[in-house]
């Protein structure tokens, strides 16, 4: 009798225990974390395609290539926004094309003349490479769907191109206009169509309408005195360009020196 | 009477050490296993680079990394996809179909959530609104206030994913759109300051609901070099805490490995970005366990 009770007694004990463990290990308990594993997964040839999704993306691939596929021009380099401290040969492409073509909606509507041409570095998005240039290189170089318009700013602001340049320390398509950067880091010598810039002359500046707002910092737009929009898309400029010509040429004159 | 009580003794240190062992085996076995995998700056790239293309030859294209997403989640099913923002933007596929497919073929490949880049307000607000039907995956941000606008209500400013047991908590922090977004592009959306907002999501999902893991989407970009006053991912990392894993984008970054940063409380935060394009997919695996011993430890890291 007086054994059985004890037995009891150390049950009741077990159960309480058991109850204690289980309440404190698994219910309230956070994890712990322990090993943590970084690495990266190189999308290659080497992994195979799924089938699903390829089935899925052909109706929409093949849509878009038979309108981007059609041979436009010939292009004997590549041309790399990324080889040029102050100047590159596809963003001054970008910008002479942008001021002879859009001269073609200006002169008609406005019977008035664009002096220079301010793009944006960031906004060439792609490489031109080398060979066949399609209406495909047109939007990868330029696939955002901004259009171009003209700015008419003061001689003031044309210097304050020159010092924006100058900070950002970056090959920012220029045409129309030259500089020097001196050994203070200012701008001399700016010359806008060959003339020395005129502080109190009206400008006007071809760009296109992201960098027009006030994009990217360009804050000298917002001084502007009148604004054109040409309703020209930057990619139609470019793809006009390429239907234009056999063979694309890149400019290779030097717009800003560095002293 | 003595052996009574050698026998009574005997047998409770037995069940005790049983209990004991059952219960640190019990311990010890419950290792979860959690692989978070990640893009940022996909920019409309679903089809591979062609093998002529001078920078990326044979690189990226969506059918391959559906591929390779469903052989780790083979390997482990507890997965967690994420993306980092702009997806949109970079190929004809977005200029003639306004981002439907990228939507729907993440929704194919099973994304669970992503945030949102400068580059997906590029055909405005309403571009965007007009996209989400065809997302079955969660958009989160949590420093653009969108409340006057069409997309109000439409994006989250957290996610609580229960993974197998673990809790993760999803947040995400877009960039400054002011100067860099056309303004007719994301109208009346207001920018909040994303440490600021950090510190009220971290609250929510680490002390309150006590997540086990919190992972911040980031589209601030990794670095400034020439402006290291602008919020980038590694000073953000730095003024926060409570945040476990900030994945990426913006800045096109390509990183050998994750990057370790203290925290503002002195822990270690997993800084990671895989480029762009799609050309790289990150992945991450964290490994919990339930050991009391391991409660005040740093995880160790691999990278």
């Amino acid at each position: 009798m007086v054994k059985l009770k004890k037995y009891n007694g150390f049950l009741k004990l077990f159960v309480i225990f058991l109850t204690l463990f289980s309440i404190s290990s698994c219910s309230t308990k956070n994890y712990n974390l322990t090993k943590i594993e970084g690495k990266q997964v190189p999308v290659t040839e080497k992994t195979g395609e799924t089938t699903e999704i390829e089935n899925f993306i052909k109706p929409y691939r093949d849509h878009i290539n038979k309108d981007l596929d059609n041979v436009l021009a010939y292009c004997p380099e590549t041309l790399d926004k990324s080889t040029g401290k102050w100047q590159t040969g596809i963003g001054s492409l970008m910008a002479d094309v942008c001021v002879q073509r859009g001269n073609i909606v200006f002169n008609a509507r406005e019977k008035k003349d664009i002096d220079l041409c301010l793009l944006n570095h960031g906004g060439i998005r792609a490489i031109l490479p080398k060979g066949n240039v399609t209406t495909r290189s047109a939007f990868e170089i330029m696939p955002f769907e901004n259009s171009l318009v003209v700015m008419a700013l003061k001689g003031e602001q044309i210097s304050e191109i020159a010092a924006y340049i100058i900070k950002e320390k970056k090959p920012q398509p220029l045409s129309g206009m030259t500089f020097t950067i001196a050994k203070d880091n200012k701008a001399k010598d700016i010359m806008v169509q060959g003339k020395p810039l005129d502080l109190n002359k009206t400008y006007y500046v071809a760009t296109n309408d992201y960098l027009a707002n006030g994009g990217d910092s360009m804050t000298f737009f917002a001084k502007s005195t009148q604004k054109f929009d040409l309703n020209y898309k930057l990619r139609d400029v470019l793809i006009d360009y390429f239907k234009e010509v056999d063979t694309v040429v890149a400019p290779k004159n030097i717009r800003i020196t560095e002293e | 009477m003595k052996r009574r009580e050698f026998i009574e003794k005997t047998a409770a240190s037995t069940a005790l050490l049983s209990l004991g062992l059952s219960l640190s085996s019990f311990e010890s076995n419950d290792i979860k296993h959690l692989t978070i995998l990640h893009t940022n700056d996909v920019h409309s790239h679903i089809d591979p680079f062609p093998a002529d293309d001078p920078r990326n030859p044979n690189k990226g294209g969506v059918s391959r990394r559906a591929t390779l997403i469903e052989a780790i989640r083979k390997e482990n099913p507890n997965v967690l996809l994420l993306d980092a923002g702009d997806i949109f933007q970079g190929t004809p596929y977005f200029n003639y179909y306004g981002g439907e497919l990228e939507f729907k073929l993440m929704s194919m490949m099973k994304y669970d959530a992503s945030t949102i880049g400068n580059h997906d307000f590029d055909n405005g607000l309403d571009g965007l609104y007009a996209q989400l039907p065809h997302a079955t995956f969660d958009f989160i941000n949590s420093n653009y206030d969108f409340k006057n606008t069409v997309m109000d209500g439409h994006i989250k400013p957290y996610k609580i994913f229960n993974k197998n047991g673990i809790k993760v908590g999803v947040f995400g922090v877009g960039i400054e759109l002011q100067g860099l977004v056309d303004k007719k592009l994301y109208l009346e959306t207001v920018y909040n300051n994303p440490v600021e907002v950090a510190q009220d999501m971290t609250k929510l999902l680490k002390q309150e609901q006590k997540c086990d893991l919190v992972i911040c989407l980031s589209h601030l970009g990794y670095k400034y070099k020439d402006e290291p006053t602008k919020i980038s991912d590694l000073t953000f990392a730095a003024q926060t805490q409570d945040i476990d894993l900030i994945i990426g984008g913006h800045t096109h970054t390509f990183l050998d490995k994750p990057t370790v940063v203290k925290n503002k409380a002195g822990k270690d935060v997993l800084v990671n970005q895989v480029g762009c394009y799609g050309i790289n997919l990150g992945r991450i695996d964290f490994y919990f366990d339930k050991d009391k011993a391991h409660t005040n430890q740093s995880a160790t890291i691999v990278v």
